[in-house]
């Protein structure tokens, strides 16, 4: 009797709107993975010799590792000699000191993304270190942040201009051999931020980061380390967003956060990486690790993440709570649709007295997507009185798709309080039906209804960043419910 | 404003509407009476386009539209507002913002531009008055957590909002007391006009001591069997249901 009505699938089956190539030549090694490579990224980014060695070192540990097969997600293997491990713009010997000096097309992408960077620079006053392809291309804001002692630039210069400082910190968080893609990213990172910021500083300025997946058959390693000196405060946003591809990509990434005594990080994520076609063909698979540690008292880390893209998500942003009193906190909105999976969640694990955490985990699945939420809470022998909320709600739309809740906690501390709630709803033909009685398109009441649900998450997030995320995740609904 | 002809419509194969007919002139309310069962509820949901429903015969048509091919939220922007018996809870979703959605939705519909911020808050608390509502209801999640009372309330603020040009009141008096109800009522009189008309749908005479209908009309097997003024109804009250269905004379006569 509706012939207007239409069904979920058809509104779920828009494309990709992110789906285009810049056709900037690329300056590429050809497939394959041995140690000539690894040395071959380590010379071309002139790097000190302990990171050769420490790339060689995970490197040959990682040929002694298998991929994991405990996650929620099903791919076919990766040939790891099949990727190409370096791919630069062609200017990269002669980088550009100023937005004048970049690419037009690279400036053109950013417009299309609708986040051109001389709007973000001068609307957000953010400073952006735009990662394309391997190499980043503009880097802001720098000399502002100096004046006030705040390190933010590329990890291979803070490799260059501050070698004792990365080596103090790099791997001391997500050691070289913590697990298969940690390991084979030790090995062959090429790029990625690196921020410091000094004692008692409060960053000014949200800092920013762009990924942009590009050149084909590039895989992507950034590696970025963040450490906040006692005292001090930083916000950091990372985004990304990749053109239409047909072949898998893997973007194997890790983040390591140190935040010591009275220090706070906040570091938020809007993730829209090429999900694949309808059918699953393409699409990244995003194996990323994010590891943060409260390495003093009264430290706090806050992860927020809106995980819209990608064919595969597997991903566990964790805290280890080393400090007294220290604070962790997790806050992440995961969407599936047509074909995706995602596999994600945190890690929380209580090493200090009186430490607290807090993990909110929205998981919205449409069409065939497959969500898991994956979380482990342990709280050690010696962490007093540590406490843990925990709430996991996941949202069903159509009856293809499917939410997995996998919640694991190891308590040795009686004095421990953990509180575990979950959640399963089906987005309701009666919620929809009330939105559209009331006027609204049904693509609109479902963009509504999941704007709702995720609510304490986006709220989470810096104000322009949140705006952001409820556009992807409508575009992505656009495609995914409707 | 509103024709129904000969409507025939099945749930799951089974016949719930067996060729109704209803006439709605502007301005006029009309009641529809009847005992569980009888399609009240159907008949409120097929005007509104709810999915579920398959009208096997017949036609509806709204200010000489074929009501029937259009989408729910078509219907809803040409002036059609279903009050729902059980106001859905939509958490996470401030009530002032699926409103403004709607009114400018509405809005955008008729050609109009959308209300600014400022417009929007004046003609919204000058509606939260009329239904003795608070401004902080405003900033509260859809229906969340919501009373009863609280949530018949809004279904009746929001038509205050949108200005419909026929409401449908699905049993809006169910669950409310007597204080409630007439708050509810008042709301709902506000708001008559000659340009709007009203189907209130109800098991109870007891509304209607607060909203006086034009007209009143037993549903029964699907179909409309008695209609009258205002006194048919209190005599189903004094009689009972029994009456209706089991009188050989009624005729449908609306």
């Amino acid at each position: 009797m509706n012939p207007a009505v239409t069904d979920l699938g058809e509104l779920v089956g828009r494309e990709y709107k992110e789906g285009f190539v810049t056709d900037i030549e690329a300056d590429t090694l050809p497939p394959g993975l041995n140690e000539d490579v690894i040395r071959f990224l380590s010379a071309k980014k002139d790097e000190p010799d302990f990171v050769l060695e420490w790339r060689l070192d995970a490197f040959r540990r990682w040929q002694n590792m298998k991929q994991p097969n405990w996650a929620q997600v099903r791919h076919a293997p990766i040939d790891f000699q099949a990727i190409s491990y370096y791919s630069a713009p062609k200017s990269d010997a002669d980088r550009p000191k100023s937005l004048d000096e970049i690419d037009p097309k690279l400036l053109e992408t950013y417009d299309k993304l609708g986040i051109p960077l001389e709007e973000q620079k001068a609307l957000a006053g953010i400073a952006v270190d735009a990662v394309f392809d391997s190499v980043s291309v503009a880097t802001t804001f720098k000399d502002k942040l100096a004046k006030i002692g705040v390190i933010f630039c590329p990890l291979s210069e803070a490799l260059a201009n501050h070698p004792d400082l990365v080596r103090q910190y790099l791997g001391s968080v997500v050691p070289a051999a913590d697990n298969f893609y940690a390991a084979l990213n030790s090995a062959v990172f090429t790029e990625g931020s690196f921020v410091y910021i000094p004692k008692g500083v409060r960053c000014p300025m949200e800092l920013s980061t762009y990924f942009r997946i590009n050149a084909l058959n590039t895989g992507q390693f950034e590696r970025t380390l963040i450490i906040a000196d006692e005292g001090s405060y930083v916000s950091y946003l990372e985004g990304c967003t990749a053109p239409m591809r047909d072949e898998n990509q893997l973007h194997a990434a890790v983040v390591e956060l140190v935040a010591l005594k009275d220090a706070q990080i906040k570091y938020s994520t809007v993730q829209n990486w090429y999900p694949g076609d309808e059918e699953g063909r393409g699409g990244i698979y995003n194996f990323v690790t994010k590891r943060g540690v409260c390495r003093g008292d009264n430290a706090k880390i806050s992860w927020t993440q809106v995980e819209t893209g990608s064919a595969i998500t597997w991903k566990y942003p964790s805290v280890l709570l080393e400090g007294d009193s220290s604070v962790g906190e997790f806050y992440s909105v995961a969407l599936t649709n047509h074909c995706q999976q995602a596999d994600t969640g945190t890690k929380m694990v209580h090493i200090g007295r009186n430490t607290s955490s807090t993990i909110i985990s929205k998981g919205i699945s449409a069409g065939r997507g497959q969500n898991a939420y994956r979380g482990l809470v342990k709280v050690l022998k010696g962490a007093e009185t540590a406490r843990n909320y925990s709430q996991c709600d996941s949202l069903l739309m159509g009856d293809r798709c499917g939410a997995h809740t996998f919640p694991y906690l190891e308590v040795k501390n009686p004095t421990a309080t953990i509180e575990h709630e979950a959640t399963t709803s089906k987005i309701g033909e009666d919620q929809l039906f009330y939105c559209r009685q009331r006027g609204l398109s049904e693509e609109d009441a479902v963009s509504l209804i999941v704007n709702g649900f995720c609510k304490e998450v986006f709220r989470e997030l810096p104000m322009e960043f949140a705006v952001e995320a409820q556009k992807l995740l409508s575009i992505s609904l656009e495609g995914a419910v409707g | 404003m509103l024709k129904i002809s000969k409507l025939t419509v099945t749930v799951d194969g089974k016949t719930i509407l067996n060729g109704l007919d209803l006439e709605v002139g502007p301005g006029e309310v009309h009641a529809i009476m009847g005992p569980n069962g009888s399609g009240k509820s159907t008949l409120a949901n097929v005007i509104a386009g709810r999915e579920g429903y398959q009208v096997t015969g017949g036609s509806v048509s709204f200010l000489g539209q074929d009501l029937l091919s259009l989408a729910p939220e078509k219907r809803a922007r040409e002036g059609v507002f279903l009050a729902f018996q059980y106001p859905v809870e939509i958490p996470g979703v401030a009530n002032v913002y699926l409103l403004k959605e709607a009114v400018n939705a509405t809005r955008q519909h008729r050609g109009e531009e959308k209300l600014d911020a400022m417009d929007f808050l004046k003609l919204v608390r000058e509606k939260l008055k009329l239904l003795q509502m608070k401004e902080e209801f405003l900033y509260r999640s859809v229906n969340e957590g919501f009373s009863g009372g609280e949530k018949k309330r809004n279904e009746i603020f929001q038509m205050a909002m949108l200005e419909p040009r026929l409401a449908v009141l699905d049993e809006t008096d169910s669950g409310l007391d007597i204080d409630a109800l007439k708050i509810v009522a008042d709301g709902v009189n506000a708001q008559r006009s000659a340009d709007r008309s009203v189907i209130l749908v109800t098991h109870y005479q007891r509304l209607l001591d607060y909203i006086v209908p034009d007209r009143v009309h037993v549903l029964a097997g699907g179909r409309i069997v008695r209609s009258g003024d205002k006194h048919l109804a209190l005599e189903l009250e004094a009689q009972g249901y029994g009456w209706v269905e089991s009188d050989p004379s009624t005729v449908s006569a609306a």
